[in-house]
């Protein structure tokens, strides 16, 4: 809402030496926030001044063009008395008008230095100037033309074009529907001084009678007031008087016609939305009803509307004329014919303005204040003021009778204990006090004992419930009184075990010398194809989104890989030699159990219906997923570097699995997006965990990351559900230890996992530890075999072994692993 | 050897003279004087203290003296041959720690040869940012309360105060799942954690909840359909503004120092009423701006001396009500800010977008904790 200061002054005894800075932050401090101060006349340095034509010689030029070569009058200005000579391209001007003259030596918006210079075989001693010249908005054609009235040459032209004019732009809250006029801003200026306000609403308006223009109401809770007055015998002709149209224009809007300029001006001088018709185009009564599916109406903006049973409209004997408080309908529009004007001012349902205007993605000055909540006692000091100004800037008469329909809601009576104030905001607020205040903001306050009843005022609808009075007074009071004091003490148990070890999780990640990564969860079919994930693949069953900012990506993502994949390509392709990116985040998979029920909110739903609703949110586990691509050690004084490949990928699943204590079995898998011949997948207790490896070279080619890059997806809250939780103290035996080496030939096909899990089976309880140290192919053992080298490390608890005990044991093992796996002790 | 001879006369044995003694000692003394390295040394101590030399055969005639004339002899063949073996172990220990200066002198190396074998992994910025927070009021004795980022309307709307014609519904453009009848969203906020903490238990509770939000908005650098949020509930008897104030004070302070607090200016959210929005004290210039409004003023807060740093207020009875608390006995206040905007001035990032680029560049520079 942008407000000039003089216009809040027109209602505010302001003291003079108030800034318009310190008013624009006064206000703010009550609630109406600051958007910009606008000065027009600042970016004008003088000498700007008014001058009457004197002399005006048209000449033709070899461009096409006609030129005008002026002697303009600016008296004693220019510092000679002389008239001076301006050549001036524009042709809306005749001698003896009086026009605005820049003369050099000013500076005009957009650091636009006048001098005197030779143009068209003339010294141009200044220029005579336009609107869009001087920043005062939108081009029209030519310069400005002065009423004869209005000055006299030589007179400073700022004040004359009101470019001393200040003007404050406020964002108003959806709450404060009354400070989109200039009655609620200034109602709040004189809050904020504590100064007289006058408010304009204040007039006296005749009675309503029977005589007014016929308004029949079909839906009294979507219309509750109706008023109606007429002005015969109008000159749709008659000029915009400037002072209206210069507020109108500083407000923002533009000025249209008369007609239409006095409907906004008193919209913006009180709030409250005013639609015209041309009278002689209504077929009889006005009829406010809801609209019949389907009913077709063109509003002024030329869109033909198809409507809704839930749409207000206006209607005539011809049909619908108007969607109601929103737009007016083009056949009954004010125009340049219209003599007889009906003026509507009524009151709407807000829910219903709101509904309508989403409905038809309508957006109107109008129905910004309606669906916010207008002032029900205005419309027939609106429509007043509406015919008043229409007679007197476009003559005609009011015609006898004011039409008022319908009975204006009151406002509820709210009870609060004289205190909450108090209570609520922590400063110390006394009763009387909050009467004050409550009052100062246009309340009727009855005080009972330490009990208020409080009426709110008819232009706050917003102003429903106890802690809304609690609003008001304290922002009376001042937000910068309210005490800073910390609650309580809490009686916190930290961090949970989960959310403990998610930082866990991620420092040992970093550790390991993996970036962490943030990425959008959005993700589409093409993605899915370049995973290679086949059709029925269930990562491609997505929870949808209904509105998606790309059409390409319309699901939310069921695999963190993608947005690792591109941002891992990104790095490379901007000149990184290896990336090992990570994630957590969460996937979510579709619940596909309905819709989500939406309940009441004046009590908790029942437990039953919590579980219903729960239920159906898609399911959302956190994964973690890793993509290693590139140089993972760099190559350097030391010796060589190494490529990331399928050992560091689920090398650091296994050390994830071992840092949080979790029994990790490892078998192989053959899944996209990974090298089916390369692909770990990873369960705890039989249940999968999730996969890594090596990507499919496809699938790297997709992404644009060389061949040989690996990557992770676990499910982490599923790991973290299995995280050791308190940790058994180790027992350490310090009798000596015993080593035994083995050497198995196996076949190729057959897993380290395995022939380990039968070693380890074998060897019995003596058995401390077992760790693969080397793996062998060759000429010695043949073809489609291996040799798989095991250090076995036996210990007792409580005694020393002897050497009989240890070499049964590994026996024992060697054994297990023949039976299990076809092991040969080489 | 010859055995004892009680008619030798001890005069004869030369090499017991004690000149003869002395001779040999001062030659032994001269040669391990004159050993400049371990070897020579070793030269010296096998010529004069060996099995062949002059005092070790001095040594033996001893025996052959007369018992009268074996002590006298025994002395001084003793004292020379302590002499030398003490200069031997003295200049023994001085080679050898010769030696080893000289070795360390040889294994010099480069120590400012490059030590970047492994690359530095790193945390994001937000995550640590947000543990950072989670932190500051776990230390207050908070919890830290999460929620799924896909929600339900009723929770995310409904439950908060924002009805379906609520006008606060349009200054949210929400994502929904399809089909949008199915009253499941995007969370806009991460309020409808609160709400579950609230439908979950009752008071007291405090909690903060950090997490990620999704609003239709464009792309750009101060904008993103995906962003972070932190927010914090307080419901509990006699809770009041006052509390608000003082804990958001807190908060400031402790994620920007000492001296940067916060103000209140008067506001509109569903969820609270009283609102406000909360200014933070522009901890780059501490409130000065500088020089004012201007070229030279303060690019942070653009010379206003305060940044805006989010929403705050009283809980709504309407709120507490629709969770199951009673609102005659409890008050609340709840507050929302956003992290990545908190992350972009206080560590002066001017496009939003790098968040969420991935480059490792701007991720490592961060380190694993902010
Ligand atoms: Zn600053």
């Amino acid at each position: 809402m942008k407000t000039p200061v003089s216009w809040i002054r027109e209602y505010v005894d302001l003291p003079a030496d108030v800034t318009t800075e310190q008013l624009a932050a006064r206000l703010t401090a009550l609630g109406l926030k600051l958007e910009a101060i606008e000065k027009p006349g600042d970016q004008i340095t003088g000498p700007l001044v008014v001058g009457r034509v004197l002399t005006m010689e048209p000449e033709p030029q070899k461009n096409g063009k006609t030129i005008n070569w002026c002697t303009v009058d600016v008296a004693d200005a220019n510092g000679t008395g002389e008239p001076q000579g301006i050549v001036c391209g524009a042709h809306n001007f005749a001698p003896g008008d009086l026009v605005v003259v820049v003369l050099p030596g000013a500076v005009l918006p957009g650091d636009f230095h006048i001098a005197a210079r030779k143009t068209y075989g003339h010294v141009s001693a200044g220029m005579i100037c336009s609107a869009a010249e001087l920043g005062l908005g939108e081009d029209h054609d030519g310069i400005i033309v002065l009423p004869a009235d209005a000055a006299s040459p030589g007179d400073d032209a700022f004040a004359v074009l009101g470019l001393t004019e200040e003007v404050i732009e406020f964002e108003i809250n959806p709450d404060r529907a009354y400070a989109l006029s200039l009655r609620g801003i200034a109602r709040e200026a004189s809050l904020a001084y504590a100064v007289p306000f006058h408010d304009p609403a204040e007039r006296q308006v005749p009675e309503p009678d029977a005589d007014g223009y016929p308004v029949i109401i079909d839906d009294p809770s979507g219309c509750p007031v109706f008023a109606a007055r007429r002005v015969t015998g109008f000159d749709p002709t008659a000029p915009t008087p400037g002072w209206m149209a210069r507020r109108i224009q500083l407000a923002g809007m533009r000025p249209i016609s008369l007609g239409v300029d006095v409907t906004n001006y008193v919209m913006l001088e009180l709030g409250q939305p005013i639609h015209g018709y041309d009278g002689d185009k209504l077929d009889g009564a006005i009829y406010v009803r809801r609209a019949t599916e389907g009913e077709q109406l063109t509003t002024l903006d030329g869109a033909r509307r198809t409507l809704s049973v839930e749409d207000l409209v206006i209607v005539d004997g011809s049909g619908p004329v108007g969607l109601a408080g929103v737009m007016g309908g083009a056949t009954t529009e004010l125009s340049e014919t219209t003599t007889h004007v009906v003026i509507e001012a009524a009151h709407w349902d807000a829910v219903s303005m709101f509904r309508t205007g989403k409905r038809h993605k309508l957006s109107s000055e109008a129905g910004k204040r309606n669906e916010r909540g207008v002032d029900p006692q205005l419309p027939a000091i609106a429509a007043d003021r509406v015919a008043e100004l229409l007679t007197t800037y476009g003559g005609g008469t009011v015609e006898p009778g004011a039409t008022l329909v319908g009975i204006a809601p009151t406002p509820p009576t709210i009870e609060i204990d004289a205190d909450l104030p108090a209570r609520i905001t922590g400063m110390p607020i006394e009763a009387a006090t909050t009467v004050a205040h409550l009052e100062a903001v246009g309340c009727v306050v009855e005080a009972t004992g330490d009990r208020l009843t409080v009426t709110p005022a008819t232009w706050r609808p917003d102003v429903t419930d106890p802690y809304d009075l609690v609003e008001e007074v304290a922002r009376v009071v001042g937000y910068d009184q309210v005490p800073s004091i910390l609650p309580r003490e809490a009686a916190g148990r930290g961090l949970t075990r989960e959310q403990r070890l998610r930082r866990r999780v991620g420092r040992l990640l970093a550790g390991a010398g993996c970036v962490e990564v943030v990425s959008f969860p959005f993700v589409g079919e093409a993605t899915f194809d370049a995973l290679g994930l086949p059709a029925d693949d269930p990562l491609r069953h997505t929870v949808r989104i209904a509105n998606p900012i790309s059409s390409e990506e319309p699901s939310y993502t069921t695999t963190l890989l993608p947005g690792l994949l591109k941002a891992a390509s990104r790095n490379l392709g901007r000149g990184a030699s290896g990336v090992a990116l990570f994630e957590t985040g969460t996937v979510a998979f579709p619940a596909d159990r309905g819709a989500a029920p939406i309940y009441g909110v004046d009590w908790r739903p029942t437990d039953d219906e919590l579980a219903k609703l729960f239920e159906a949110i898609p399911h959302q586990p956190l994964f973690l997923a890793l993509v290693l691509a590139g140089e993972s050690e760099r190559a350097g004084w030391w010796g060589s570097g190494r490529e990331s490949g399928w050992a560091d990928a689920i090398g650091l699943v296994r050390r994830l699995a071992a840092e949080l204590g979790v029994q990790l079995d490892v078998r192989s898998a053959a899944r996209a997006p990974w090298h089916p011949g390369r692909c770990a997948r990873f369960e705890v207790d039989g249940v999968e965990l999730g996969h890594a490896g090596e990507l499919h070279p496809s699938v790297c080619k997709a992404f644009g990351l060389p061949v040989r890059s690996a990557a992770v997806e676990v499910d982490l809250d599923f790991l973290m559900r299995r995280a050791v939780d308190v940790v058994p103290g180790p027992e350490l035996s310090t009798y000596p230890l015993a080593k035994e080496d083995v050497a198995l030939v196996v076949d190729a096909t057959a897993t380290v996992a395995d022939v380990e899990d039968a070693l380890r089976h074998g060897a019995g309880e003596l058995l401390e530890s077992i760790r693969l140290f080397d793996v062998y192919t060759g000429d010695q053992i043949g073809a489609g075999k291996k040799s798989l080298a095991f250090a076995l490390r036996f210990r007792a608890t409580d005694r020393t072994l002897t050497e009989q005990e240890t070499s049964a044991a590994r026996d024992a093992a060697v054994t297990a692993a023949a039976e299990r796996c076809g092991a040969v002790q080489r | 050897m010859s055995g004892p001879n009680s008619d030798y006369d001890p005069v004869e044995v030369s090499t017991l003279q004690p000149e003869e003694v002395a001779a040999a000692r001062d030659a032994a003394l001269a040669a391990i004087a004159g050993a400049t390295d371990l070897e020579q040394l070793k030269q010296a101590r096998i010529e004069h203290t060996g099995d062949r030399s002059p005092l070790a055969l001095a040594n033996r005639e001893i025996g052959a003296l007369p018992p009268q004339a074996r002590k006298e002899a025994g002395q001084r063949i003793g004292q020379a041959r302590g002499a030398v073996s003490q200069a031997l172990a003295a200049r023994q220990e001085v080679l050898e720690a010769e030696r080893e200066e000289r070795m360390l002198v040889e294994e010099t190396v480069d120590v400012t040869l490059p030590a970047d074998r492994f690359p530095t992994g790193a945390r994001h910025p937000i995550t640590t940012g947000s543990e950072l927070i989670a932190d500051i009021f776990v230390a207050m004795g908070w919890e830290v309360a999460e929620g799924p980022v896909i929600e339900a309307e009723w929770l995310n709307f409904d439950a908060l105060n924002l009805g379906p014609d609520h006008p606060a519904r349009t200054m949210q453009d929400t994502f929904w799942t399809a089909p949008a009848e199915d009253h499941v969203v995007l969370r806009t906020h991460t309020s409808p954690v609160q709400a579950r903490t609230m439908l979950s238990r009752q008071p007291p509770i405090y909690v903060v909840c950090p997490g990620r939000v999704f609003r239709t908005d464009e792309y750009d650098a101060t904008h993103s359909p995906m962003f972070h949020q932190v927010e914090g509930l307080a419901v509990d008897e006699g809770i009041t503004m006052g509390h608000l104030k003082g804990t958001l004070d807190h908060f400031a302070t402790s994620m920007f120092g000492e001296g940067i607090t916060t103000r209140f200016r008067p506001s509109f959210f569903p969820f609270t009423e009283p609102s406000a929005e909360v200014d933070l004290v522009c901890f780059v210039c501490r409130g000065t701006g500088l020089n004012g409004a201007g070229p030279e003023s303060c690019r942070t807060c653009r010379g206003e001396g305060w940044i805006e740093w989010g929403g705050c207020g009283v809980v709504n009875p309407r709120v507490l009500a629709a969770c199951g608390i009673d609102s005659e006995r409890y008050s609340g206040f709840a507050f929302g800010m956003g992290i990545d905007r908190t992350l972009m001035f206080r560590h002066g990032l001017e496009d939003l977008r790098a968040l969420f680029e991935g480059d490792i560049r701007f991720t490592t520079a961060f380190g694993t904790e902010l």
